[in-house]
């Protein structure tokens, strides 16, 4: 409250100094003990045997297959996932059809299973047991324990997230841009990326942003689906388990530490984009800047 | 370009929002849909405009059957509710993007002598470079009217047009509009829930109730010659006082009114606020002041008949009443359906 006022206000629920101030502590030592200190450990491990030892892991060839393998399955899964999540938004928020209501909860499934679930149902629909299992085998097509598993697993996993992000907006912004488009002449094509992907840039992105983190960081319904083989089908998560499990803490840190640092430069992209979204109306304030 | 409708049918999952509309609109004509919501009217205009497709029926664009194709191809140019106007495009790139888009090609020069052109006609010279989001409500709305010119339409569709302005601003815009159809003489239709809009503004009103139009004509036609109850009271305010009909003409308190055409029996008897006069002694109807609201235009009265219906009339701004006071009601004109 900046009003300069010195009557006294009535109290309003957690206006009162102790409440608030206890709230407050709450919070912070909550963060401290949940968030930061884990952090906090990952940086100080990965370093404690110091920067040689560090190093070793880090360009160790397992490590770097594991992170290879990482980035390799985010440029397949991400792009795919946007392509998906852009039509699946699109076709919810600017049409009508039957079945809309369904495809929305559809989409929403891979939040509401564990992944590990995911894992397991993919080994039984495309493991040597399972439904396509004996005609791959026969056609020589490794899925499971492979990168094409690792790939379809991740992409489980993430395929809401663009999605998620979109819908709320789309449906903010009704059809009525996109009628007025065709109504002058744009194809269905033009009229997307002229009219409706611009405005939705900010929200794509930032789902594009957050799904990629999550194929980087996804460990459970990989590690069911790729068989964990050192320097084949690790993934960087997977590895940091492996090392972890070898009692090679060190190493296990100092590979967190990569993900770690994706991570903080996720949440910095995302901070970035938020206030890009948050400042789209003010950069349409400036005339000087087109943005066409 | 003329614009005929046959038996247009729209049906909305179970609700029928237009049931058989049948409707000519000649070339050049300045028309208006009026009813009040959930009328049809919007719908009707998103089929003219194939925003919407016809479940039955057919739209004819002079002599072409118009009802499949696709609002790409239609020709017409629509004016939205809230303008639709593309919010990460200039004022300029908005009215330019129906050329760029067009399937005529035109050179870049071409373009930017037509946008200026329809800034000068839509008088936004000037204003261009600016983002909607910086523009006046008023100046959006002439954005959005250019913007549908721009691809030389057949045919002008308004969506509400002046729906979301304050009433001034409202005033000068229809006038302009006026001016401008008679500058470009193109088939215009808008929607409007707003009956001193149309009046004021179209050639033809066409009145729709409940999906179907109940009644159409000049804004003179429908005004002195009312065919229903309905269209009597969606006109404008309406005093509505019971009354026996008999043998033609209809009888209330001391009073009768010409009732052609209407069955004995019970009746209806509606009159403007201005077309009753008070006074202090009979013959008329008995009724009670119950308030006087004094406006910059006159004084309103609002009364209690002795049956207890409410009144609104007007007074001389001279004229000395107040809440209270007791005298007669007689009509300079009424129109009389039964009930």
């Amino acid at each position: 409250m900046s009003t300069v006022s010195t009557r006294r206000k009535p109290p309003r629920v957690g206006d009162a100094p102790l409440f608030r101030r206890s709230l407050i502590g709450i919070v912070f030592v909550l963060v401290a003990f949940v968030i930061l200190a884990p952090l906090v450990i990952i940086g100080v491990e990965a370093f404690s045997k110091g920067w040689q030892l560090y190093r070793d892991t880090v360009v160790h060839p397992d490590t770097l297959h594991a992170v290879m393998l990482t980035v390799l399955a985010a440029l397949i899964a991400v792009p795919i996932n946007t392509v998906f999540g852009i039509a699946a938004a699109w076709a919810i928020t600017k049409f009508d059809f039957r079945g809309k209501r369904f495809l929305l909860v559809v989409i929403e499934i891979p939040f509401s299973v564990s992944p590990i679930v995911a894992g397991v149902a993919y080994l039984f629909v495309y493991g040597l047991q399972g439904l396509f299992g004996p005609w791959l085998d026969a056609h020589d097509i490794k899925i499971l324990f492979a990168v094409p598993g690792i790939i379809i697993a991740s992409m489980f996993v993430t395929a809401p997230f663009v999605a998620r992000e979109l819908i709320p907006l789309m449906q903010a912004q009704g059809r009525d841009l996109e009628e007025a488009s065709t109504s002058l002449g744009a194809s269905g094509w033009r009229t997307f990326f002229s009219v409706t992907l611009p405005n939705v840039k900010w929200a794509l992105l930032y789902g594009v942003i957050l799904c990629n983190a999550r194929v980087m960081g996804e460990f459970g319904a990989v590690s069911v689906v790729s068989g964990n083989i050192r320097g084949q089908t690790n993934t960087l998560p997977l590895h940091i388990e492996l090392l972890y499990h070898d009692y090679n803490a060190t190493g296990a840190f100092a590979a967190a530490s990569i993900l770690a640092l994706i991570a903080v430069f996720t949440i910095i992209a995302k901070v970035a984009l938020e206030r890009q979204g948050a400042g789209r109306v003010s950069k349409t304030e400036n005339p000087a800047e087109k943005t066409s | 370009m003329k614009i005929h409708l046959e038996n247009v049918v729209k049906t909305f999952e179970s609700f029928q929002a237009v049931k058989g509309v049948s409707l000519d609109i000649e070339s050049g004509e300045l028309v208006a849909l009026l009813g009040p919501s959930g009328s049809g009217k919007t719908t009707i205009l998103r089929m003219v405009a194939g925003l919407e497709y016809a479940d039955g029926g057919a739209i004819h664009f002079g002599d072409q059957d118009a009802t499949d194709i696709p609002v790409r191809d239609r020709g017409v140019g629509f004016v939205f509710q809230h303008y639709a106007l593309f919010p990460h495009m200039t004022v300029a790139d908005n009215i330019a993007f129906g050329m760029k888009v067009s399937k005529v090609k035109r050179d870049r020069s071409a373009i930017e002598s037509r946008v200026s052109d329809l800034l000068r006609l839509v008088r936004l010279e000037g204003l261009g470079d600016r983002f909607p989001a910086q523009i006046s409500g008023g100046q959006r709305q002439r954005v959005a009217l250019a913007r549908a010119l721009s691809v030389d339409p057949k045919v002008l569709l308004l969506d509400e047009p002046f729906g979301a302005l304050d009433a001034n601003v409202r005033r000068d815009l229809r006038r302009w509009l006026r001016e401008i159809h008679s500058e470009l003489g193109i088939t215009t239709l808008f929607v409007t829930h707003d009956q001193e809009e149309a009046l004021d503004l179209a050639d033809r009103v066409v009145i729709l109730k409940d999906g179907q139009i109940v009644q159409q004509g000049t804004p003179e036609e429908v005004c002195r010659d009312p065919k229903s109850a309905f269209v009597m009271k969606f006109l404008g305010d309406a005093n509505v006082i019971a009354a026996q009909v008999r043998d033609g003409r209809a009888y209330v308190g001391g009073l009768s009114v010409e009732a052609a055409g209407v069955a004995d029996g019970r009746g209806e008897l509606y009159a403007r606020p201005s077309d009753i006069d008070w006074s202090d002694e009979g013959p008329g109807i008995a009724a009670t002041i119950s308030r006087v609201l004094d406006r910059a235009d006159g004084r309103r009265v609002l009364a209690t008949t002795g049956a207890g219906e409410a009144l609104e009339f007007d007074v001389e701004p001279e004229r000395v009443v107040k809440a209270g006071e007791q005298g007669f009601v007689t009509l300079r004109r009424a129109k009389v359906f039964a009930v």
